[in-house]
């Protein structure tokens, strides 16, 4: 989330899209009806069921799913034909007037540059103009065709009212009265939050489904501001925080990158990251990368690396390429990979195409799986009759279960959607054996250490050099473990502006990530939670919930990264002059008087740069502005275009119907043996989804009594008309099958699914929800994922789990 | 007025003026059997997060025992943190029934083992499964580890071995993870935000 849940009871108008809060994230939808209560705002929701946020919506329209780019490149274009944008905001603080490279070009549904044998683009023409100071060419007057504004109003003039109806199966007038309740926030003194979560990224093109929905914000100047945003609602209670700590294939704590084979010198790996401005006067906060980088490795490795041996950084593992979940999962199956460990994850229920999935698995020469629960993945070798039937015998793979502990057994932190990473402490002790994970991965890391100083090996140097200071080695304590990640100096950190001055004493916790240096003289494992422990103890623990302006800001509950700010951008919620679009929901403002911002939240901006210096909101930037045009940044091209999901009731893509290599993401990967896998509208007519329900949590609360009662059995549902045309009636059971599996299940029939018309054609639509398993309290049931295409979204390669096509029988 | 604790209750519970009677200074006489005490009145409260969604709701955890060292603290009682800025004590179905979590016939208790082959578990110690992975993992690394690609250049990776971290698990753990996964040169790294 830019902001955050308390924060939502600011907004004027909330669009829930790709994501139903009312159902999977409860507690923190009650700021929804709070802002309808209290502001009279208004909830539109636009999804392919009549959800139980749509129950508490003041207007609903269907869309088909996977069609959202369609849907929200329509708003677009109704934003910018009706003039209704912020037109101060979107001049000032995006790129609206930065001209654009003269070979770029979009036609047949391609940007310049696509090589269709590598399904990749050669980006070089996807820039700016740049000029012979070095910086970016502009065009106030916003007349030039090669600006950002013109080329994007060009892209998005081909997305009408028709063409949304088309291609979504939305109702035009429905569609219009959307765009005319999203338009009116463009006022200054007006804003909207969208809300979403795997509905917008379980898709093949997901990553830019959430960028057309930022566009839209943008436009309205409606980011940096109480109650606007961009609001991802996280599936699980730390899933932001695991991706802030980089556990990504090609990530590293903080969002700082892992090197590529290429990148064999320090300096220019580290040199490419230090991005310089690209226009004047402007921050670009990512040329500290170096003081994140070095005190990383210092974290890591301690005394070990130095600027002699460039910090460690021939340590660091090198990528030829990702080698995320499914790229894993796809190497299994060609024998590549030998063993794997589960954390606290159930591949075999959340990976899709569980027969795949299965295989692979069945490939493994050990697996270790640690979990405080029994998971299917931990089982995946066991015969469970028609819910997992397999052979025991055939299956070579040596398996570990091991028990750790939960939640309420630990001390810890995690961070909420809102980016608040708050403590917790340790209520009972485990059951009987169990450990936690910190001395799990100290048991199996500590051996491996030994096996090495005992008899050397492959390259054994950096496991050697870890560095591994903790009290009781065996047991590395959360405590201990939150400063080392929160950092601390190793030398006096002096002011650069006044040498004499210390403001840091060596060995003492760091403030925050201003404080950190590149010359080795500070140890932090992750700059964006620098200043989370600092000497003044476990900020995470705070728990003043006082919110002095009235706003929803309570700086002293928790911290949130970074820099404990809770709104992101907003220095944007005021003009240039500094003084707020809306002083009724002030929440920072320029006080020339003491010569700095401030007000009810942390500045996130510089502190004492005033407004005519003209340094602009999104310092993390090098332009210093928000982008509409994405520059290199995303795989399949700089403004997002749609395209259809790979499994498609469509024969091809409406937006360019003489172009079969357009119809689905062109610079999606799909794996060579994966293409005649997908399944066809004439075997598979109807489109299929996936999602929650309120009552259960993924594969977890089948485990859990209370949850089992409340959802006992697996089902799924199927409107009215289709159940009709079918003969199937409410509490049959019915087959669900796709190009990959099937799965049998009861059948709800329900008027909150309706048939859509899109492109002419009457398309229905199943719901799956995703619950049950073979290891549940709850009845057995089959593993949603066994009907998934194994495709993933181009940028961040996650599954497209919210648009396939099934066929469905009566059993 | 003279009552016996029994009629007292008794009175009380004829009607809602009644109880007023405590107020005005009519305590009973000495209780001859006690009736059962607010059962949480001697647990111990532990702010906790539900583990769930990312709401990131407050929690108050109520359990038996104080913490001391000779003692095992059990839960008996899970409900939403009144002072929780964002839940303000409320908690939806699946955090209401987080008691069930923690005390799941589900939880494992032991490590396990599962021979090549085999239909069965075996328990297994914690020792001997940490050796066992552990020499799994080196002969897998120094057998599989490329120190250089084709051109020579230094990679330092280790792509036959693979890793997927939780969803669920706090930063400190998911720290600690990451230090050890990657000191072992290990790129076929994830956790739960990749699906």
């Amino acid at each position: 989330m830019t902001n955050h849940w308390v924060d939502i009871k600011n907004t004027d108008l909330v669009l829930i899209m790709g994501g139903n809060a009312a159902e999977a994230h409860p507690c923190g939808f009650k700021w929804v009806t709070e802002a309808k209560a209290h502001r009279k705002a208004r909830l539109i929701v636009v999804d392919p069921r009549f959800t139980r946020s749509a129950a508490m919506s003041d207007f609903y329209a269907p869309i088909r799913a996977g069609s959202d780019i369609a849907f929200l490149g329509g708003v677009i274009n109704y934003l910018l034909g009706h003039d209704r944008i912020h037109h101060e905001y979107v001049k000032h603080y995006t790129d609206f007037s930065f001209l654009v490279k003269d070979e770029f070009a979009f036609a047949n549904g391609l940007f310049t540059g696509y090589d269709a044998e590598k399904r990749k683009y050669d980006k070089s023409s996807w820039g700016y103009q740049i000029g012979d100071d070095g910086y970016v060419r502009v065009d106030p007057t916003l007349q030039n065709p090669r600006c950002v504004y013109q080329l994007m109003k060009a892209h998005y003039s081909r997305y009408t009212p028709e063409m949304v109806a088309t291609i979504c199966g939305t109702p035009k007038e429905a569609f219009l009265k959307v765009c005319a309740a999203i338009a009116d926030t463009a006022a200054p003194d007006k804003t909207m939050t969208i809300m979403y979560a795997l509905g917008w990224t379980q898709h093949s093109v997901g990553s830019q489904m959430i960028r057309t929905g930022a566009m839209v914000q943008l436009l309205l100047g409606n980011i940096g501001v109480a109650g606007g945003g961009m609001n991802a609602l996280r599936g699980h209670s730390n899933i932001q925080g695991l991706t802030d700590l980089g556990l990504l294939s090609n990530l590293m704590p903080g969002y700082l990158t892992l090197p590529n084979d290429a990148e064999q010198d320090y300096a220019a790996y580290v040199g490419k990251r230090t991005l310089k401005p690209l226009r004047p006067g402007q921050l670009s906060y990512w040329q500290n990368y170096p003081r994140f980088h070095v005190s990383l490795m210092k974290a890591w490795f301690g005394d070990a690396v130095t600027a002699d041996n460039n910090w460690g950084y021939d340590w660091l593992p090198k990528l030829d390429k990702g080698y995320d979940l499914m790229q894993m999962f796809e190497d299994m199956g060609q024998g590549k990979v030998n063993g794997y460990v589960c954390q606290g994850f159930n591949p075999l229920g959340s990976a899709p195409c569980k027969v795949k999935v299965s295989n692979s698995l069945s490939k493994l020469k050990f697996m270790v799986v640690i979990d405080p629960l029994v998971t299917e993945t931990s089982e995946f070798w066991q015969n469970h009759g028609e819910y997992n039937d397999v052979d025991p015998a055939k299956i070579q793979t040596e398996v570990f279960r091991l028990p750790s502990t939960c939640f309420a057994e630990e001390n810890g932190s995690l961070i909420n959607s809102g980016r608040w990473l708050q403590w917790h402490w340790k209520a009972a002790e485990p059951p009987a054996e169990t450990l936690s994970d910190q001395e799990i991965m100290a048991g199996i890391f500590l051996r491996v250490r030994a096996l090495y100083q005992k008899e050397g090996g492959a390259f054994p140097d950096p496991i050697l050099n870890v560095a591994w200071k903790y009290k009781i080695p065996s047991f590395p304590s959360p405590e201990e473990l939150a400063r080392e990640f929160s950092g601390k100096a190793l030398k006096d950190v002096t002011d650069p502006k006044d040498p004499g001055r210390v403001l840091v004493k060596a060995g003492e916790q760091l403030s925050g990530f201003a404080d950190l240096r590149d010359d080795g003289s500070t140890s932090c494992g992750c700059w964006l939670f620098a200043g989370s422990w600092s000497e003044k103890g476990n900020l995470m623990a705070r728990r003043d919930n006082a919110d002095p302006y009235g706003v929803g800001q309570t700086l002293n509950w928790a911290y949130a990264w970074p820099a404990n700010r809770r709104i992101l951008y907003n220095r944007a919620s005021c003009d240039p002059s500094g003084k707020p679009y809306d002083p009724t929901r002030a929440i920072v403002a320029w006080d020339a008087a003491a010569g700095k911002w401030g007000g009810a939240d942390v500045p996130d901006f510089k502190i004492d740069s005033a407004p005519q210096d003209g340094m602009n909101p999104f310092i993390m930037n090098p332009e210093g502005v928000a982008r509409f045009f994405a520059v290199d940044a995303m795989a399949e091209g700089p403004f997002p275009e749609h395209y259809e999901p790979f499994e498609t009731p469509l024969a091809v893509n409406p937006l360019s119907p003489k172009n079969p290599e357009v119809r689905s993401n062109p610079a999606a990967r799909v794996f060579k043996d994966i293409w005649p896998t997908l399944g066809k509208p004439d075997a598979f007519p109807y489109v299929c989804t996936t999602y929650r329900l309120t009552e259960h949590f993924h594969f977890w609360t089948q485990h859990v009594r209370l949850d089992a009662i409340l959802q006992p059995e697996q089902f799924v549902e199927i409107g009215e008309e289709l159940a009709k045309e079918k003969g199937i009636k409410a509490g049959d059971h019915v087959r669900v099958k796709s190009s990959h599996g099937f799965i049998v299940a009861v059948a709800v029939v329900t008027k909150r699914l309706k048939a859509l018309t899109i492109d002419g054609r009457k398309t229905h639509t199943v719901g799956v929800p995703i619950h049950w398993g073979f290891m549940g309290l709850t009845r057995n049931g089959y593993i949603a994922n066994t009907l998934t295409p194994y495709v993933a979204d181009a940028n961040s390669q996650t599954p497209e789990f919210k648009a396939f096509l099934v066929n469905l029988e009566k059993v | 007025m003279q009552v016996t604790r029994r009629q007292f209750f008794r009175i009380c519970a004829a009607g809602v003026g009644s109880s007023s009677l405590a107020a005005l200074g009519f305590a009973p006489g000495e209780a001859l059997a006690e009736v059962r005490a607010f059962k949480l009145a001697r647990t111990t409260e532990t702010r906790n997060t539900c583990p769930y969604c990312s709401v990131g709701c407050g929690l108050l955890m109520y359990s038996l025992g104080d913490n001391a060292k000779n003692t095992r603290g059990k839960i008996i009682h899970v409900e939403g943190d009144p002072d929780h800025p964002v839940n303000r004590g409320t908690l939806c179905p699946k955090g209401a029934g987080l008691l069930d979590f923690v005390n799941s016939p589900h939880r494992l208790q032991y490590p396990q083992y599962r021979a090549p082959g085999s239909k069965e578990w075996t328990r297994i110690s914690w020792d001997d499964a940490f050796s066992r992975i552990a020499r799994l993992m080196k002969d897998d690394r120094d057998k599989h580890f490329i120190a250089k690609n084709d051109k020579g250049e230094t990679v330092n990776r280790w792509l036959s071995t693979g890793f997927l971290a939780a969803s669920a698990s706090s930063n400190e753990t998911g720290y600690l993870t990451y230090k050890v996964v990657r000191s072992m040169g290990i790129l076929g790294f994830d956790n739960q935000a990749r699906v």
